[in-house]
């Protein structure tokens, strides 16, 4: 696995490990106490590193190609997880996938976006960026969940619906437009993670949801770093700042009152380790979907429509 | 994604300009699309539109006056304003644009919103304004277009909002898409009391407030020409690599691809909103009686 960039002091000294363990081994020479304290080294350094990451860097764990994405995640979560397909218009969009299965005590509708892992895979998939059948699978999927009572769970990780000819001739926006409106009707509680890349509105189209939950180095924004430096600053080298800029860190992103948890992710990023991070999306799914429950269909609806009806920091007058 | 266009266009603007001062006395204007030079007074005779039939970019209170009855606008909510709470900053601060902008627009924010009368008949309108800051939606247009369809959903008068805007506005970060959001809640609950909302998108509307509200009129209506679209043109084509057909995403494209209703030209736009509220309204005879 290729390392990060910020990462590559810290591979340096793996390697270095490595070495010394091998060199040991050939030469019959004892170096354990070297190698022990090179790892402790190396343990202060992954720590230190991960304790003060910039948003850009943030940015690339977000990325990463080994993160958990959503059929990983819907197998690890599920009992008798079975996908199901397309949008009954057009086609099936590999780049929102979905299914059903059964969380704890609960049957629930899985739906999520798939960036895909290899480079056949990611090509299949768009990298993860849907044409609006996606969207519209996503939908059907949702309106199937209600008929059936079954609480709703989705995934984000997308750099963006996709920018092509094909998705505007089939209605990207209005795809998008509709899932806003339509999410807002649905009766059964919506519980969204972010576990990558929250990318605007082809995030957005499947994220209207009860509790909004990001891993801890997820990112979510109205438009990719790269894209804001490229308009505004006309300068797409300046897509570092932008990222600080945008506020679009786990952290940033409850501290707007957006999302309402960040779940911790194990030292070194969730894509070392999915087991972990797998159990602790469960819990928190299972704790939020304990509480939702409690409430009639009315009171699931009100709240996901007041959560939202709430964002917007602007100035007013008091009235006199 | 699509305020590059805005930026485009804002060059492209500066040209208009340019050529407009060539001609002494500022009485004429130069048509983009059929490059005729144009008597100003003709033109703002025939509402701003071209004898090629290009429609010209026309502020709120242009659109307001040709299209509903005389005098009949009362503004709501006009003392709502942005503030700048990322403290953002790109090449200037949010703050000194909000500034700028509201000098030269002398609006508060991207948007009007209040009632009015169409051929007698009330009326709840928001009408966006591409000139302050590309009509970009931040929590202001977000909250004056919510505010506009609860005003709606309490009055019971349709609802008509005219669209003119580049998308999300960047400067609020993940504020201007969770608006996205909250207008089309709202809209699904102006749905559940059967209001009609007609939504007229003019030139141009793209990225997120064509992803939300935009594309949700129960009517969808554009006026000709109009660029429409989630993503812009030039960021597909730099995606695709490829050049884009001589009218993709221009309202008649989108007419033929089944996302629109009709296109209607600014002359006939009173007379269709007003047939159209008409016929749909439910709840005009009860008001009545
Ligand atoms: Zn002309």
């Amino acid at each position: 696995m290729k390392p990060l960039e910020f990462e590559k002091p810290l591979d340096d000294l793996y390697t270095k490990i490595d070495e010394l363990k091998q060199l040991s081994q050939e030469s019959n020479i004892d170096l354990s106490t070297d190698i022990t304290a090179i790892e402790k080294r190396a343990e202060k350094m992954k720590e230190d590193i991960y304790s003060s990451l910039t948003p850009a860097q943030i940015i690339q764990i977000a990325r990463h190609p080994n993160r958990p994405n959503t059929l990983s995640l819907a197998q690890l979560l599920c009992e008798e997880f079975t996908e199901l397909k397309g949008d009954r218009c057009f086609r099936d969009d590999p780049s929102i996938v979905g299914g059903v299965g059964k969380l704890g005590p609960h049957r629930v509708m899985i739906i999520g976006h798939q960036k895909g892992a290899d480079t056949k895979e990611k090509i299949k998939r768009n990298f993860g960026m849907p044409h609006p059948e996606g969207y519209r699978k996503g939908l059907r999927l949702m309106k199937m969940a209600d008929k059936f009572d079954m609480p709703i769970i989705t995934f984000i990780d997308t750099p963006g619906a996709y920018p092509g000819k094909e998705a505007e001739e089939r209605g990207q926006a209005e795809a998008i437009a509709r899932n806003l409106k339509e999410m807002i009707g649905i009766n059964v509680p919506i519980l969204t993670v972010v576990i990558g890349e929250g990318g605007s509105g082809g995030a957005l189209g499947i994220a209207v949801a009860n509790r909004i939950l990001m891993l801890e180095y997820a990112v979510y924004s109205v438009i990719s770093p790269e894209g804001c430096a490229s308009i505004l600053f006309r300068d797409a080298s300046r897509a570092e700042y932008a990222a600080e800029k945008l506020k679009m860190t786990a952290n940033d992103i409850v501290e707007l009152g957006i999302a309402d948890k960040i779940l911790k992710e194990p030292l070194g990023g969730a894509h070392n380790e999915w087991g972990a991070i797998a159990t602790s999306i469960k819990n928190a799914l299972l704790e939020e979907l304990d509480d939702l429950l409690k409430l009639s269909k009315e009171e699931i609806k009100n709240q996901r429509y007041n959560k939202f009806r709430s964002f917007g920091k602007f100035k007013e007058p008091k009235p006199a | 994604m699509s305020i590059l266009d805005w930026f485009n266009k804002n060059k492209l603007k500066k040209t208009d300009q340019a050529s407009r001062l060539d001609i002494p006395g500022d009485l004429w204007m130069k048509c983009p699309s059929c490059n005729d030079t144009l008597y100003l007074k003709d033109l703002e005779q025939n509402k701003k539109v071209c004898h090629c039939n290009y429609h010209f970019r026309i502020s709120p209170e242009e659109r307001i006056a040709m299209h509903f009855d005389n005098g009949s606008f009362e503004e709501i909510e006009p003392q709502i304003e942005a503030i700048d709470f990322l403290k953002f900053k790109d090449t200037q601060s949010y703050e000194i644009r909000l500034k700028k902008a509201k000098e030269k627009t002398k609006h508060a924010d991207a948007i009007l919103i209040g009632t009015a009368k169409l051929n007698h008949l009330p009326v709840n309108i928001g009408v966006m304004d591409f000139s302050f800051m590309g009509g970009s939606m931040g929590s202001v247009v977000g909250e004056k277009i919510t505010r506009i369809i609860e005003n709606a959903i309490d009055n019971k008068f349709p609802l008509i909002i005219f669209t003119s805007s580049g998308g999300a506005r960047m400067q609020e970060g993940i504020m201007s898409l969770m608006q996205m959001a909250k207008t089309s809640a709202a809209l699904q609950k102006l749905a559940d009391v059967h209001v009609p909302y007609i939504s007229v998108l003019c030139d141009p509307t793209t990225g997120g407030t064509s992803a939300s509200f935009a594309m949700l009129g129960d009517i969808n209506i554009a006026e000709p020409g109009a660029l429409i679209s989630f993503a812009g043109p030039r960021v597909i084509e730099q995606t695709i690599r490829q050049k884009l057909p001589k009218g993709f995403q221009r309202s008649e494209f989108l007419l033929e691809k089944g996302m629109l209703d009709m296109v209607v030209k600014r002359q006939n736009m009173k007379d269709t909103l007003s047939s159209l509220v008409k016929t749909l309204n439910p709840h005009y005879e009860r008001v009545a009686k």
